[in-house]
């Protein structure tokens, strides 16, 4: 279904379009709707979907190989990439052009570790390793970031997905717990 | 926290501009470039909150732009000051941007100025101004030390004596600082002032 703006236009354009470049230049403008019967609906969920809800930890940051990212599961990312370059764009019109950012509730405790940790001439194992470390550490201690930590990196020949881990099982894998003689005692115990 | 403030001297014009980037507790960049090349010969340093700085001052830079591929010849100063205020005080009874500005400029046959523009558009060419809470130490010192045709050398050494006053005194004092000047040679980048030097990519 093709909706007709042309009603819309008040006046003609300031030049010629130059036919071979731009085709479609002299055709009135249009643009698809989606097929749904309840349009109202849809666009409102369309909406929901992309409100940045800022309960959670994102990070993104430029190294030697590329642009590494990171987030926790709990909400979108606030972060827009771009080309080799990183930007963080926010809801109130703010931009900013820079190597390592993080946004969200949990930020301030990834940027403790991020900034700790970064070095430009780092591999891309180490760098999804910082990453995912620094969203485990911020879900850790922010209350509202939690859940999957995805692990992203963008390179030359475009993005791809490293990890997703579950922070309740980092935790333990940074963390392991050893037993301790008296619950050896109990679980010995326990069959009697 | 951020810092703006600027003076005239012999010929030219120099602003001086913190350039942390913060949000509550964040320092999300300590190298962020505040004073904005509005053309070949005027400055543009902004301080202000959100989006405001970054947005306002893009908006006017392309309207000078316009100006001058539509007229042929680029604004003057006092004309690129005053359409400033003016976009302010449009803004400001519906939807006001919170930046402050200092507009450092030089014209061919009137030499160096310096405006000084707030944030509910009140328009003063000065011959010293500043902004934020780095002014209640710049002010003063500059008020002590200045001196009308003051050499770049002591203009100089007059914004890094400023400097160090906001760095000492001034609680949650900007590391870092980016001073430019324009004279009849131009707007360009003069000098940075960097107490945190941040980790970033490397120069190839």
């Amino acid at each position: 279904m093709k909706l007709d703006t042309s009603g819309l236009e008040s006046f003609a354009p300031l030049s010629a379009p130059i036919d071979d470049l731009c085709p479609d230049l002299s055709a009135p403008p249009t643009f698809d709707l989606p097929r749904s019967a309840d349009f109202d609906g849809f666009q409102k969920d369309a909406i929901q979907m992309v409100k940045p809800a800022k309960g959670t930890t994102t990070l993104a940051f430029i190294f030697k190989e590329g642009v590494m990212v990171a987030a926790d599961s709990r909400a979108s990312m606030g972060g827009y990439i771009l080309g080799p370059g990183l930007y963080y764009v926010d809801s109130e019109g703010g931009r900013l052009k820079g190597t390592r950012f993080s946004v969200g509730s949990g930020s301030p405790y990834a940027y403790g570790v991020l900034d700790n940790g970064y070095r430009y001439d780092m591999s891309i194992e180490e760098a999804a390793e910082l990453a995912r470390r620094a969203i485990y550490h911020a879900t850790f201690r922010d209350a509202a970031s939690g859940g999957v930590a995805s692990v992203y990196y963008v390179g030359p020949s475009g993005w791809k997905k490293l990890s997703g881990d579950d922070v309740g099982e980092l935790h333990f894998r940074y963390y392991p717990v050893a037993p301790s003689p008296t619950e050896q005692e109990m679980s010995e115990l326990s069959p009697a | 926290m951020e810092c703006v403030f600027g003076l005239v001297g012999d010929g030219f014009a120099l602003i001086a501009a913190d350039t942390s980037a913060v949000h509550s507790i964040l320092v999300h960049k300590s190298n962020e470039d505040k004073i904005m090349i509005l053309d070949s010969h005027k400055l543009l340093g902004a301080s202000g909150e959100g989006g405001d700085r970054v947005q306002f001052t893009e908006y006017i830079q392309k309207n000078v732009h316009l100006y001058q591929f539509r007229n042929g010849i680029p604004l003057t100063t006092a004309a690129a000051a005053n359409f400033t205020r003016g976009e302010l005080a449009i803004a400001l009874r519906k939807n006001p941007y919170f930046v402050n500005i200092l507009l450092a400029g030089y014209d061919k046959d009137i030499g160096p100025s310096l405006y000084h523009i707030d944030y509910i558009a009140t328009l003063h060419k000065i011959e010293k101004g500043a902004f934020g809470y780095g002014s209640y130490f710049s002010l003063s010192m500059m008020d002590r030390h200045y001196h009308s045709r003051m050499s770049l050398e002591e203009a100089i050494d007059l914004a890094d004596k400023c400097i160090m006053e906001i760095r000492s005194r001034l609680v949650v004092a900007p590391p870092n600082f980016v001073i430019k000047i324009v004279d009849k040679d131009g707007a360009r980048e003069y000098a940075w002032r960097e107490s945190i030097k941040d980790a970033g990519v490397a120069t190839a």
